[in-house]
């Protein structure tokens, strides 16, 4: 048996198992039932890839016939190449690490076996994805995981806000899906099947044909690929159709780092990748790839900088990096877009982990503003973030003596392979973004670690830690226990105030005790601090150097060497960009967290108005509202009073109704109760009888 | 020259007269009681209209039943009108609707 066999179909069994027994054998068998499935897949994904880091062929595994009808063939197909072996790999450790950690921060809740199940069923949803050998079964794998990311979005269904936000990432994405339905449709269309290895084959071919729509012609490949990327903007929440990932934060927090950091949201830079030669074929779409990847880069990273939720603050990293390799895609640096997704999930991952274990020793207070001073009380949570920060940020040391002396963090390979890519492939514009936002993101990063490792404790401002600090001495720790669920509610802000003038800071810690979380929970911090800080010196010679590069793609993406060796031979201020940018960010925070407290209050002030549309991003949900919702909602009451109840229902059931009811008053006069209309009645009857009889 | 037409004549007014007096009747009930039996007189009229001129003798016979059978009916329905006159205290037959639906 094939291991990508296992790989893929472990999950599924035991999210079927976990799923269905439910609390029937208590909750820690479907537990261990995941996540021993997770690991085994995660060890023999890691043996599938290792083989292509020394350039193993593609193989493709199939399974059924899904579909046969006429012309048209939909094969359920395994297949693997260096593309999907990354995708597996990362997708499988990061999932079988959550697994892990949701043993600690998930123990409080009473519906754990569901928890395990729908993260064992997005994994497998996730890993069919990758797998998918025909557009059809991507978009199976694609459904599958918008549908486990709004299970698991809405996981604490008691909670509105979470059921209002599952809600959204369910209907934003259907946006992005109906792009995508329609780009599979216009393939099939064209190319006649649906099959990747035949449409990637043939897609050079088809270069400058047109096809019409609406007595328009327009150029075959620019059509399919731009309703394709739609679907990939969806799911990878890109400007435009990014709204749904910040509230997705109302999820579990292993939650947003599997699914909204790692790996769900990837899927539409896989995709894009997957899809390459295709993409090649047409500059416009690519294009728009890249300013549509700048520009999510620039507006996640604005907001970023004034959220004050930590998740929140993760979230729009998200977008933002996810920005990075879209252009990365854009510009034809498909080995750098996938490089930075492969570090990005470790590094993510170990961002949401890491805040998952802040939230859970400050017993479910998401706001930064009440942290302050956790370095000394939760080390190994600060010294793992610290790690991850240092990826994000992209420390490290250019290769300005040399092509082969860079050394760093793992951002620090990919983003600057992105940023030189950019501008080695001649787009200036999206090289400035690039780094530009390197600013931004250091910036950002670095304010969540000093916000919430340096300084004084300011956590007596939280209501949640008032709560723990009342229900400790009231009754007993176990009591507040039950309202976990709905104290990562991050909807209640509380005044901006507080924090901002220390009113209550000088009050500090409130006799309040920060404890570090469960060895479940850092051992999974350990190990992605070691993706965080390695992932990008070990692979970035099979991800994105020339040579190396082709050999481990294999041809699984579109790889331009000469681009690859383009990159190297960047002016060596190019290559300082990104590096020099990411100190003016850290010293900017510096400055404005530790060297000079109330800097930052006092600039929010100063640029009140920009302060405030960024921290409303950008007003893009108030805009949404105006557009789609509100109307949405006039039309719908239109259809419901006009339509519904005054037509379909007033003449269908109700008419009808309304017939029967006046037949029947009519009826009931007849039953006067006199003898006499009786026996009338039965006179004329009898009358009448006897007259059709005789006459008839 | 008196014919059996003369005879049918007189005896479709009686019945007329007795339907009617069912149907039009509002007052009493005991005129719903007097108009069946006019109707039956009609009946026995024909019966015995059609014996003499046709000369066959069971027509009378059917009326001597018919009248048998009128004479307890009668009784009958006197016996409940009387019962009913008892309980409800009227037998103005627009007060008995009792059978409405």
């Amino acid at each position: 048996m094939s291991p990508i066999l296992l790989i893929v179909f472990l999950p599924l069994i035991a999210a079927v198992v976990a799923g269905l027994s439910n609390k029937a054998f208590g909750s820690v068998a479907p537990k261990v039932l995941t996540t021993g499935a997770l690991f085994v897949a995660c060890g023999l994904s890691w043996s599938v890839f290792l083989p292509y880091l020394h350039g193993a062929e593609a193989t493709v595994v199939p399974v059924l016939t899904w579909m046969n009808s006429g012309d048209f063939h939909s094969e359920w197909a395994l297949r693997v190449d260096a593309l999907t072996a990354v995708m597996l790999v990362v997708i499988t450790s990061v999932s079988a690490l959550v697994h892990l950690y949701s043993w600690g921060y998930m123990s409080e809740d009473p519906d754990q076996p569901r928890f395990f199940a729908y993260l064992s069923l997005f994994t497998f949803a996730m890993l069919m994805l990758v797998t998918a050998n025909n557009l059809v079964q991507m978009f199976f794998g694609w459904e599958g995981v918008g549908l486990a990311s709004y299970l698991l979005i809405g996981f604490w269904f008691r909670k509105p806000s979470a059921n209002a936000a599952a809600i959204k990432a369910f209907v934003v994405n259907r946006v992005g899906d109906l792009g995508f339905m329609l780009g599979i449709f216009g393939t099939y269309l064209v190319f006649g099947t649906i099959d990747i290895p035949t449409i990637l084959a043939a897609a050079p071919g088809m270069t400058g044909s047109t096809i019409g729509f609406l007595g328009y012609r327009f150029d075959t490949m620019t059509v399919l690929c731009l309703l394709l990327f739609l679907g990939a903007m969806g799911k990878s929440a890109q400007l435009g159709l990014h709204t749904w990932l910040p509230d997705a934060m109302e999820g579990p927090t292993p939650v947003s780092a599997l699914i909204h950091a790692a790996t769900m949201v990837t899927a539409g830079v896989f995709m894009v990748c997957r899809l390459s030669p295709m993409f090649e074929t047409s500059p416009v779409a690519l294009g728009v790839v890249t300013f549509v990847g700048a520009a999510t880069c620039l507006f996640a990273a604005t907001v970023g900088l004034v959220q004050t939720d930590i998740k929140r603050v993760i979230a729009y990293s998200t977008c933002s990096q996810l920005g990075y390799m879209f252009f990365a895609a854009g510009v034809g640096a498909y080995g750098a877009a996938m490089f930075h997704l492969f570090t990005h999930a470790f590094f993510k991952a170990l961002l949401f982990l890491g805040a998952g274990s802040v939230i859970h020793a400050m017993h479910h207070e998401q706001d930064m503003r009440f942290y302050g001073g956790l370095r000394k009380h939760i080390p190994l949570t600060f010294w793992t973030m610290m790690a991850g920060t240092l990826a994000i940020t992209g420390v490290g040391l250019p290769a300005v003596f040399g092509n082969h002396l860079a050394i760093g963090f793992a951002g620090f390979h990919s983003k600057d392979a992105i940023i030189e890519a950019a501008w080695a492939a001649g787009v200036p514009s999206a090289f400035w973004v690039g780094v530009f936002v390197a600013l931004l993101t250091s910036f950002y990063s670095w304010r969540v670690v000093f916000l919430t490792f340096y300084g004084k404790p300011r956590w007596a401002g939280s209501e949640h830690i008032q709560h723990a600090v009342h229900d400790a001495h009231g009754h007993g720790h176990d009591a507040h226990h039950d309202d976990a669920p709905s104290a990562e509610d991050a909807g209640h802000a509380p005044d901006v105030h507080h924090a901002a003038h220390g009113d209550h800071a000088h009050e500090g810690t409130a006799g309040y005790h920060p404890h570090e979380s469960p060895f479940v929970m850092l051992i999974p911090l350990l190990l992605l601090s070691l993706g965080a800080i390695a992932a990008g010196f070990v692979f970035h010679g099979f991800f994105i150097e020339a040579e190396e590069g082709a050999h481990f793609w294999n041809g699984a993406i579109a790889f331009d060497t000469h681009l690859m060796h383009a990159m190297h031979e960047v002016p060596t201020w190019v290559k300082l960009s990104a590096t020099t940018a990411m100190l003016l960010g850290l010293l900017g925070s510096w400055y404005a967290y530790i060297g000079k407290p109330g800097f930052a209050a006092a600039a929010a002030s100063h640029f009140r108005g920009l302060h405030t549309f960024l921290l409303n991003k950008w007003y893009f949900d108030e805009l949404y509202d105006f557009l789609f919702v509100r109307p949405a909602f006039a039309i719908g009451r239109v259809l419901w009073k006009a339509g519904d109840e005054k037509t379909i229902d007033r003449f269908g059931p109700n008419g009808l109704a309304n017939i029967i009811r006046l037949g029947s008053v009519g009826a009931v006069k007849l039953q006067s109760g006199y003898l006499y209309t009786y026996a009338f009645i039965m006179l004329i009857g009898l009358t009448a009888a006897l007259t059709w009889v005789i006459a008839g | 020259m008196i014919g059996v037409t003369h005879y049918l004549v007189v005896s479709a007014i009686l019945f007329t007269l007795g339907v009617l007096g069912i149907f039009m009747n509002r007052k009493n009930l005991i005129v719903i009681l007097m108009a069946i039996e006019l109707i039956l007189l009609a009946v026995n009229l024909n019966f015995i209209a059609f014996s003499a001129a046709l000369g066959d003798l069971v027509g009378q016979v059917f009326a001597m039943f018919v009248l048998t059978v009128a004479a307890g009916e009668a009784a009958i329905g006197l016996a409940i009108l009387v019962i009913y006159f008892r309980s409800r205290g009227t037998i103005s037959v627009d007060d008995v609707n009792r059978m409405k639906g």
